[in-house]
């Protein structure tokens, strides 16, 4: 009844419904979406550097192309895509995990969601506009400084916008769980998700703010002649990257910690079994992120900061592997004992161990200082970081992909489909970045565009570009499963037989979450009431009204007019008549800015007859 | 009925009694301010001491206002406050952190 | 029959001792501000540590102890100390459901942030004219101002926040809709004062005794 309703809606509706919406759901479905198109564009640049590479002295991109195509890759997967599409993991999850109805803003909600894609958006438009960035993902002042062209300018006005949204997401976050955890919820008694989305929020926080002001110093220096990072009047290069990797080390946390979630609760639901070490798996996850934040000079060991300092920064950088070992013995003694599923959420999870544990170890090694002279830019690193992003972050997204699609979309993801992504891409992996380690230790540097031949490089990289091949065919059959389930049948409201509060609405949600807020009683509420109680979640109040907030256009248009703004700042160097638009953008912004503040939003009711019928529909 | 207006009307006074001592609270945190911060002129401005017991003590002058800005200006003495607390004591450390990256080991 | 609802949970006739935090939203934006400001510490943090590390590279032009004068931050300092204290009297007001002497307050604590604001472009402008002491001169003076531009930012952004708030709701009186955002302006104005206390003592001071 409900399609047919959705199909009768006009195709502007729906469009209109999106562009407004602040309804957490929806902004993960954007989020996701966002996010999964700018991964496979950072896919397609990834294969594109393998071509490249696939063969010594090979030209089929030019030199000044490779080093764009490197720049982009690494820069779309981390702030485009994983990033993005754990946010939206977390939009979606999040609040029902803690039996709320919505973020704590979910005004600012959907302007971060909107910040991010036009902040993407424009960093993209480079490709079309003379060039896109070309001086590394890090983009250390040294090179970026020297770079023609506006390449780098796009870089920062594009990361400086989508930056911003991330920060609100990252406060909204906090203040979700802080505040609107429901009657029972108690700190100890929230998912490993919502853990650890806690706490990736909590960096997220304090990691964001370095990187603004990183970005700001640089645009200062490149477009209104500061002289931070210029050595002739005094600047310090060194500052550039002490700055970026205060913020760079919290960033690769931000991207595994949700993972780490993920797996608790899939590790947990297809075992049947509760978590094993529930406090240790939060205290370890505490203890990462805050070991996180005090390593991040061990990118630095060849800046030369001598021999104390460095020798600090690697005994801290091997300390994180504790806690870290903490968790992967945590999910193996889950599964320990207890009654095993395996399907394609759950292969993704048993992947990730094996995977992720040797990213880890290739870490340590990386991480004593006297070796890293050895393996520092060479690809052994870029094999080291993709151990770790892609068989974590990247194997963590699918696997929730497998698990929340039912509950995020209402339709359950093809079993045999699912199984078809994993191999190819499982097996594509480990041929792409295992080979490069070796390629590494070797003496291959990172960010080469040719290699020559007969130097015992041929193979390795022949080995990995039909790895990178086998990851683009599972990704694809991934699509195709999107597709095909679309089709399929309507997912029951618990297809896994779940253990948390998620699990105990209809899948997809209804929008208002809950009609009545649930009483927990425990760790794995869901599960309790199963065991112990109906099935049901106990309610924590009488049926009434329900309180929700209006829809807006204004994120989107705000976004519209620092996107703008961005343009304006990039070109006036060129022609004063761009300050047109980057004071036209951004007053344009301040005032949807000021609109929003005068008006009065006090939100509207859902009546509780509504609810009442929905009840009984559910009930039938 | 009449009881609970007349009790809701002694805890209204019984609060707004709280709220004058804690105003009081505040005025004497704001005098301690002044001082602290005339204190500070006034060590720089005589300028006979060594600067090796100037600077860590205008530092220690500036935590102890900032500490009584938070705790009495700002409120976060008051009930159901620590996640605030927490998160600032967080920003501080991270803060900590970056400024000693930046001052120690940044040469050129 | 489905049941109309006014709102009027926002505008009850007695107002509670804490109206700032009464409702969801209320706490929300409380925690919000402040978890905020978390963040703002590590962005401050960042621009003292770039400031720390360059303020001896001043490349041939004026040093700190040239450049700067006491007396007009000892001004500046005692402006935007006072307009912390008037906040915290608008705050004490609000709890008391005064409106009036809250705006009084809230007033005051606005026109102490203009003079603040006004000596701190008279002291850029003087640097710039008499000294051509700019942005561009060293990575002491891109350091400079960027830090204590920010800082001059962020006030400027304060005013016009409070400038707004107090337009808007000057005929509404207190409910518990607006009283949140009265508080969330004051929490981020002390804040404002934290900054530049550390402003105070670290570049100017400091920068005295060298």
């Amino acid at each position: 009844m409900a399609t047919t309703a959705a199909a009768k809606r006009s195709f502007w509706e729906f469009i209109w419904d999106y562009l407004t919406t602040v309804d957490h759901k929806k902004i993960a479905h954007l989020y996701l979406a966002g996010g999964g198109f700018f991964f496979i564009l950072g896919g397609i640049e990834a294969l594109i550097i393998r071509i490249q590479l696939i063969k010594p002295e090979n030209d089929f991109i030019s030199a000044g192309f490779y080093n764009e195509m490197i720049t982009m890759h690494g820069t779309t997967m981390i702030f485009l895509a994983a990033m993005p599409i754990i946010v939206g993991l977390m939009n979606a999850i999040m609040p029902l995990q803690i039996g709320a109805r919505d973020v704590a803003f979910p005004f600012l909600n959907a302007l971060s969601f909107w910040l991010f894609f036009f902040g993407g958006l424009l960093l993209n438009l480079s490709f079309l506009f003379g060039g896109a960035p070309d001086a590394g993902w890090t983009s250390y002042a040294s090179l970026s400084m020297d770079s023609s062209g506006h390449g780098i300018d796009y870089y920062i006005a594009g990361l400086q916008i989508a930056g911003a949204g991330t920060l609100m997401t990252g406060i909204n976050f906090i203040a979700t769980i802080v505040t609107m955890r429901a009657p029972g919820m108690t700190y100890m008694r929230m998912p490993l998700f919502t853990w650890t989305t806690f706490v990736t929020s909590v960096l997220i926080l304090f990691a964001f703010p370095p990187l603004t002001i990183n970005l700001f110093l640089l645009m200062f220096d490149r477009m209104f002649g500061t002289a931070f990072f210029n050595v002739a009047l005094g600047g310090n290069q060194v500052i550039y990257q002490h700055l970026f990797w205060i913020f760079g080390h919290p960033e690769v946390y931000i991207l595994i910690l949700p993972m780490f979630g993920v797996f608790s609760e899939i590790f947990a639901t297809f075992s049947r079994k509760r978590l094993f070490g529930y406090t240790a798996m939060v205290f370890a996850t505490m203890l990462i992120a805050f070991l996180g934040f005090m390593v991040w000079a061990h990118h630095m060991f060849t800046v030369g900061l001598g021999p104390v300092a460095n020798a600090i920064f690697a005994v801290g950088t091997m300390a994180i592997a504790v806690p870290t070992g903490i968790k992967i013995f945590n999910w193996l003694l889950t599964m320990w004992g207890g009654q095993v599923t395996i399907n394609s959420a759950m292969l993704w999870a048993l992947g990730f161990i094996p995977t992720f544990t040797i990213g880890g170890m290739t870490g340590v090694m990386l991480g004593s200082n006297v070796a890293d002279y050895q393996y520092h830019d060479s690809y052994f690193v870029v094999g080291h970081f993709h151990y770790v992003i892609v068989g974590g972050s990247v194997f963590g997204i699918f696997a929730a992909l497998h698990y929340w699609w039912p509950k995020m979309f209402g339709r359950v993801l093809n079993e045999t489909l699912g199984k078809l992504t994993f191999w190819p891409f499982f097996i594509g992996v480990h041929l792409t970045f295992f080979v490069q380690h070796l390629l590494g230790l070797m003496g291959m540097p990172r960010r080469y565009w040719v290699f020559l031949e007969d130097q015992s490089l041929d193979l390795g990289n022949l080995i990995s570009t039909i790895g990178a091949f086998l990851m683009g065919v599972g990704a694809i059959i991934f699509v195709i499963n999107i597709i095909v389930s679309a089709f399929g049948e309507k997912a029951a409201a618990d297809p896994w037989d779940g253990r948390t509060l998620e699990w105990a609405v209809s899948s997809p949600a209804p929008y208002y979450n809950f009609a009545q807020l649930p009483l927990v009683r425990g760790l794995d509420p869901l599960w309790i009431e199963k065991m112990e109680g109906n099935g049901k979640i106990p309610a924590a109040e009488p049926l009434g009204d329900v309180h929700m907030p209006n829809g807006s256009i204004i994120p989107f248009l705000m976004s519209i007019g620092f996107f703008i703004s961005g343009f304006g700042f990039i070109y006036q160097t060129d022609n004063v008549y761009w300050y047109l638009a980057l004071y036209g953008g951004l007053a344009f912004s301040i005032a949807l800015m000021i609109i929003r503040s005068v008006k009065d939003d006090y939100g509207y009711y859902i009546p509780k007859e509504e609810l009442e019928k929905a009840l009984e529909g559910e009930a039938k | 009925m009449t009881d609970t207006k007349v009790n809701n009307m002694s805890k209204e006074s019984f609060r707004r009694q709280k709220s004058r001592e804690e105003m009081q609270k505040q005025l004497i945190s704001f005098g301690l301010m002044i001082v602290l911060t005339l204190v500070a002129f006034a060590v720089v401005a005589m300028d006979t001491f060594h600067k090796g017991f100037v600077i860590p003590f205008l530092f220690l002058m500036a935590i102890v206002q900032a500490g009584f800005q938070f705790y009495y200006f700002m409120h976060l003495k008051e009930r159901g406050t620590g996640m605030a607390a927490l998160l600032i004591y967080g920003g501080v450390w991270a803060a900590f952190l970056t400024l000693a990256g930046l001052i120690v080991i940044s040469w050129w | 029959m489905a049941q109309v609802h006014d709102h009027s949970e926002l505008f009850p006739e007695v107002m509670p001792p804490e109206p700032e935090k009464a409702t969801l939203e209320g706490k929300n934006k409380f925690f919000g501000i402040w978890f905020f400001l978390g963040g703002e510490t590590v962005l401050f943090a960042s621009l003292f540590g770039v400031y720390l590390a360059l303020k001896n590279s001043t490349a041939g032009g004026p040093s700190s102890q040239e450049l700067f004068g006491l007396g007009l931050v000892f001004i500046m300092t005692m402006l935007l100390l006072t307009s912390s204290l008037t906040s915290v009297y608008a705050m004490y007001h609000m709890r008391n459901n005064d409106f009036k002497k809250m705006y009084l307050w809230l007033g005051i604590t606005g026109l102490l942030g203009i003079g603040f604001l006004a000596c701190e472009i008279y002291e850029f402008a003087h640097y710039i004219t008499d000294y051509g002491f700019t942005f561009r001169s060293s990575a002491f003076g891109s350091a400079f101002y960027a830090l204590v531009g920010f800082h001059g930012g962020h006030v400027l952004f304060g005013i016009c926040w409070l400038t707004t708030l107090l337009i808007r709701n000057a005929k509404r009186g207190l409910n518990l809709y607006n009283a949140p955002k009265f508080n969330t302006f004051s929490i981020y104005w002390h804040f404002i004062d934290v900054v530049w206390v550390f402003i105070f003592s670290v570049v100017y001071l400091m920068g005295k005794v060298g």
